[in-house]
């Protein structure tokens, strides 16, 4: 042993202090060698990529920079300007009520909506993440009363009925379910009628009792209008969708035709088309003394236009069920509507959700299309008074500009959500 | 255990009887709500029932609404002098010529500027996709913000954005004068704000050999290729492919077109009176309407791209690695091919999207079939009903069509398992 | 029971039910509320303030017909349509008056059954161009781009204007006048047509108006008018004559200012038959004898309209011309009222 170590010149006998890693391999510098300059071809993208970058900034920056937020017209703006460039913002600042809650809505009420709004996002956030306390669900159940009274206005009394006929009839649905599915929704939609018939009749006389100011349909525009068109109209779709995709997966052919026939009818025509129908053709489709508004034709269409794509996504989260569960509930000896209630649609409906979150945030942008049968939503806003008028007509990119942004961190956000619920539901470890 | 003896053999037997010997009941009523063989049929016969209430109902209101209003229903106006002119036509129209045949140039409009961007989305979607994944951080991260800005603000912003973008282009006046603000590409292509000024080839008597020449050497150069192919899959020898095909290819027919006397020419677009004349002259509503939907659906396919790369397993990658594949390669001939099965169907449902989108024409004045016959002709005639009918009978058919498609795609490259 | 939920079921999501078969004048006043339908915004003819208020010419007409059959100028909805949604809105019963600058033309009062009940203005198609191209007629524009605002008789009078004088254009047609603007002025068209109206107001917004003229051809004849639906002849007499009344009061000098005063009885027999003092011409046509007189209070005479909106002295700038009565050597003429 030691014979050896006298052998040898030199042992270390302790370990040396680690060096620094050399300094192209550590820190920023490494960072950007691997990530920026890792070789000639992406050293030349990155190149073409940061100049793209300060191009913009050069070009967008003044822009911003110079940016008016008080003046009274575009006229104000240049004058103030004096041939620089820069935004005129002041349309926002003096717009923005119009932008927002259109044109009609009176100032002195925006704090409904906008309470409307908040309550939505309240009620929204059970159904959206499951570890929130389900208490929490009762504000949903009871959003679209509350909701509807805030927009609209008119007695409190009108929602509430519509809310006590509504569980009313479901008690009645719970107590008959036992005879039949069919018989209790039959039961169930029987007598919420009757207690809507009975309430309407007694809460006619009380128009002022809780009453808000009433605001018509047609007065409500902006962005609010888009919220409203979403989200009334995928919530609405939500049913009848899942009644297409179990038609369509139905062995009955007629009712498999039918399903099939709408589904891919409306998927194969633009919205717009079906937008047309609602503005110059539904209207003769309806009894001659009825008049309906143009939003409730516009919401009939688009809740077909988004029920038949809903139907499709659901109809894929039906087929990626594995069978051994529709066999499972067979065996159990449920009937039809018990094993799609009890079995197979709570999973199927799981597995479906980021595919109607992405449906639902498509719709959501297309509400935007009404601005071309001259309904006043964010864009038609935009387009129509607001251009026209003498103050701002020649006053786009701030205009645009607002609207995008306003999609983009609504939509954008959803779509997060929906990625990290993609996320929560994969069981697969990749 | 002795006395359940008994029982199982008469339930046994009962099975039996009912094999052998069904139940001669007689039919009653109630079985048409109780009993699942039939219950299907009550079902059925009630929604058909109701599904025929409905549309009657809702045609008796229509025919009683019109006849109240006194209109009907009529498809003679189609035959009737459109009277408006169309400012961008692959077939010869006159506002002389029928509705009909103005609807006929909306069509053809409609599937141009589909087709158009149907290319162009796919070439922006798939470097924006195999961007998003580049190890590069800089073109990773623009790339997820154009994909993340357009897919999250709706198409219609985005085409009211790029047609107002497109208007800040320099106007043909800008290039008059001694001393213009602005030049022509190359000297031949005009960017304008009334749109994009293209060279138009010419063709001269004998331009017809010169073509002729030229197919001719692609399909001689498709037979090298298979050649090639052949060989190296047979023999093993590796013939050069890159500059024997661009031969193949090109020599030939430039020998020919010298061989005729130059026969093909170009028409360049010249500054005369108001506006550029000669050449093609893509209007500022095709190049708006065209830009905006490919780089809105691009953002779309580039998701699709990266989902179709990502569901490729890293293992295929390793295990073509470790073949000694370049990284070309692996690309080319292992993730590809496999990715591509993934992307397609997805893709093709883009391609519809981007078709149906292509109605919002009406909001740059692209006239397409949504402008003429949804449009001005709806307006002039007032033919509402059939005019909203013939546009969404059409939207259906090209719809149909493209579903057609992709299941026939679907059916040939779905796995063959089982 | 079914027809009651379905009812009951829209109710609760906000349905407006009126009849439209029975007398337009009774679901006016059974509504409480008169809907009429505009523009989408047209500065001076209809457009929302920053208050959302409509002002302009075609909204003033609505406002008088309010007041003279509801009593109440403010009881109007405006229902914003485009030239493709309008014939049908009124057509349908969605509305019961369509007062957007819309061309009286033949196959629109017989074709389509309208019944167009007076011309409030007088136009015609015209030409703008910017003063630097040279233009001073429209038939040197050979070879133009042209912009076009459709859904108007526009792309028809000027595919005419074009082939009759054998030259040829490149049209761009445009939705909305303030989308036409901004192709205008970048030069992506060399010329903006529509009716001569329509080219003073988007003039007058320009930056610097002085530098667009407008050409001197007027290329069509655009009588706008309201409309009814055909066949309600007692509601189309009511807009009719509360129009006249409006242009009568013009002509005999009954003014929102002194129309208080006039109503407690003048010399002139026709101011007092219009006002109401004197014969029972309301009821005639199912109003009350004041319907003229609450009219004119609550927009002024057709003068007061024109000068307050389109005239002279506001923004779009426009010359009484063919409008000026027709002592003043214009078109307005109203029928005698006896």
């Amino acid at each position: 042993m030691s014979d050896t170590h006298s052998q040898l010149a030199f042992v270390r006998t302790e370990m040396l202090a680690q060096k620094e890693p050399p300094a192209k391999d550590k820190g920023a510098v490494k960072w950007v060698r691997t990530n920026l300059f890792s070789s000639w071809s992406n050293t030349i993208l990155t190149l073409v990529a940061f100049y793209v970058i300060v191009k913009l900034i050069v070009s967008a920056g003044p822009w911003f920079a110079n940016g008016l937020w008080d003046t009274n017209s575009l006229s104000e703006c240049r004058a103030i300007l004096d041939g620089a460039r820069g935004a005129c913002f002041s349309v926002l600042s003096e717009r923005w009520q119009q932008l927002l809650f259109g044109i009609a809505y009176p100032s002195d009420q925006y704090w409904r909506p906008t309470l409307a709004f908040v309550i939505m996002l309240v009620a929204a956030a059970p159904v959206l993440f499951v570890k929130l306390p389900r208490i929490l669900l009762v504000v949903t159940g009871l959003f679209p009363f509350v909701a509807y009274w805030l927009l609209w206005g008119g007695t409190f009394l009108t929602p509430l009925v519509s809310l006590i006929g509504v569980i009313a009839g479901y008690y009645a649905f719970k107590n008959v379910e036992r005879f039949g599915f069919v018989l209790g929704l039959g039961a169930g939609v029987i007598v919420a009628a009757i207690v809507w018939k009975i309430g309407g009749a007694l809460t006619a006389s009380m128009d002022d009792v809780l009453a808000l100011r009433a605001v018509a349909s047609r007065d409500m525009g902006g962005y609010m209008l888009n919220m409203m068109l979403g989200v009334v109209c995928i919530s609405l779709s939500l049913p009848i969708g899942i009644m297409l995709a179990l038609g369509r997966q139905s062995h009955m052919p007629i009712i498999k035709g039918i399903s099939v026939v709408f589904i891919e009818f409306i998927r194969g025509v633009p919205l717009i088309t079906l937008l047309f129908v609602a503005s110059v053709v539904l209207a003769y489709f309806f009894p001659p003394e009825t008049n309906m508004d143009l939003i409730l034709r516009v919401i009939i269409m688009i809740t077909m236009f988004s029920s038949a794509y809903i139907a499709e996504v659901i109809r894929g989260g039906l087929a990626a069920l594995p069978k051994g569960q529709y066999e499972a509930a067979d065996s159990l000896g449920l009937d039809y509507a018990q094993a799609m209630r009890l079995i197979i649609l709570p999973q199927a409906l799981k597995i479906s959700i980021p595919g109607i979150v992405n449906v639902a945030v498509g719709l959501f942008k297309d509400t935007t299309l009404v601005s071309v049968i001259s309904m006043f939503d964010l864009v038609g806003m935009i387009r129509g008074p607001i251009l026209a008028s003498t103050e701002w007509n020649g006053v786009y990119w701030e205009l645009y500009g607002f609207a995008a942004l306003l999609f983009f961190v609504t939509c954008y956000s959803i779509s997060q959500y929906s990625q990290w619920l993609e996320r929560q539901l994969r069981t697969d470890h990749r | 255990m002795c006395s359940s003896q008994p029982l199982l053999v008469t339930f046994r037997e009962a099975i039996m009887t009912a094999y052998t010997d069904p139940p001669k009941e007689s039919f009653q009523l109630s079985q048409l709500i109780h009993d699942t063989r039939y219950r299907s049929y009550t079902f059925q016969f009630i929604a058909l029932v109701l599904l025929l209430a409905g549309v009657g109902y809702l045609l008796s209101n229509l025919f009683e609404n019109l006849r109240n209003a006194g209109l009907s229903i009529s498809y003679g106006f189609l035959g009737q002098p459109a009277g408006y002119d169309i400012n961008q036509t692959l077939i010869d129209y006159t506002n002389q010529d029928t509705h009909m045949r103005a609807s006929v140039v909306g069509v053809l409009n409609t599937l141009l500027v589909a087709f158009l961007g149907c290319i162009t989305a796919t070439i922006l979607g798939v470097f924006a996709g195999v961007g998003r994944l580049s190890k590069n951080w800089l073109v990773a991260k623009l790339m997820s913000v154009y994909v993340e800005a357009f897919r999250n603000v709706p198409v219609l912003i985005w085409i009211l954005i790029i047609s107002t973008i497109v208007t800040i282009m320099p106007s043909p006046r800008a290039f008059k004068g001694e001393t213009p603000d602005a030049e022509m590409l190359f000297g031949m292509v005009a960017f304008t704000n009334r749109g994009v000024y293209i060279p138009k080839p010419v063709w001269n008597e004998g331009s017809a050999v010169v073509v002729a020449v030229f197919v001719l050497s692609v399909i001689g150069m498709f037979a090298y290729r298979a050649y090639a192919k052949k060989l190296l899959f047979n023999t093993g020898k590796l013939l050069p492919m890159g500059w024997p095909s661009l031969v193949i290819l090109f020599v030939p027919a430039v020998l020919a077109f010298f061989v005729m006397g130059r026969p093909i020419g170009i028409d360049i677009p010249k500054l005369g009176g108001f506006n550029f004349t000669g050449g093609i002259d893509l209007q500022r509503p095709l190049i708006a309407l065209w830009l905006a939907l490919s780089i809105y659906t691009g953002a779309f396919i580039a998701e699709n791209v990266r989902a179709g790369i990502q569901a490729i397993s890293r293992g295929q990658t390793e295990a073509a690695a470790s073949l000694g594949l370049r990284p070309g390669r692996i690309m080319s001939l292992v993730i590809l091919p496999q990715a591509l099965r993934v992307i397609i169907p997805p893709v093709i449902s883009q391609y519809l999207n981007l078709t149906k989108n292509s109605s919002l024409a009406i909001a740059v004045g692209y006239m397409d079939l949504t402008g003429t016959l949804g449009g001005i002709t709806l307006n002039q005639t007032g033919r509402a009903i059939e005019c909203v009918l013939l546009l969404m009978l059409f939207y259906l058919i090209i719809s149909l069509s493209i579903s057609a498609i992709m299941n026939a795609y679907n059916n040939r490259v779905k796995l063959k398992e089982r | 029971m079914k027809k009651s939920v379905f009812l009951g079921a829209l109710t609760v999501a906000g349905l407006t039910a009126g009849a439209a078969a029975a007398g337009t004048l009774d679901d006016v006043k059974a509504r409480g509320k008169l809907n009429c339908g505009v523009t989408t915004g047209l500065v001076g003819f209809a457009a929302p303030d920053a208050n959302g208020e409509w002002q302009g010419f075609d909204v003033a007409i609505c406002r008088a017909v309010a007041a003279a059959t509801l009593g109440d100028p403010k009881a109007v909805e405006f229902v914003p349509t485009t030239g493709k949604t309008r014939f049908t809105a009124l057509a349908s019963g969605e509305i019961d008056v369509l007062a957007r600058n819309t061309t009286w033309t033949f196959s629109r009062d017989t074709d389509l059954k309208f019944d167009f009940i007076g011309i409030n203005y007088y136009d015609g198609q015209g030409f703008m161009v910017p003063k630097s191209l040279g233009v001073t007629s429209a038939k040197e524009l050979d070879g133009a781009t042209v912009c076009i605002q459709t859904g108007t008789t526009t792309e028809l009078n000027l595919a005419d204007f074009f082939r009759t004088n054998n030259i040829t254009y490149t049209p761009v047609p445009i939705e909305t006048n303030a989308e036409a603007q901004p192709l205008y002025l970048e030069g992506a068209c060399d010329v903006y047509t529509t009716d001569a109206s329509g080219l003073a107001a988007t003039r007058a917004a320009f930056e610097n108006p002085g530098e667009h003229v407008i050409l001197p051809e007027i290329i069509s004849k655009e009588p706008l008018g309201p409309l009814v639906r055909h066949g309600d002849n007692e509601w189309g007499d009511i807009v009719s004559f509360t129009f006249y009344a409006l242009v009568a009061a013009e002509e005999y000098g009954i003014t929102s200012a002194n129309v208080e005063e006039m109503a407690a009885g003048t010399e002139n027999p026709e101011i007092n038959r219009i006002l109401g003092t004197e014969g029972d011409l309301g009821a005639m046509i199912g109003l009350d004898n004041a319907w003229a007189k609450n009219a004119i209070a609550a927009v002024g005479n057709y003068g007061e309209i024109f000068a307050k909106n389109i005239g002279e002295e506001t923004p779009v700038g426009l010359a009484r011309g063919l409008n000026a009565q027709w002592k003043d050597g214009g078109l307005m003429y109203a029928p005698p009222f006896r």
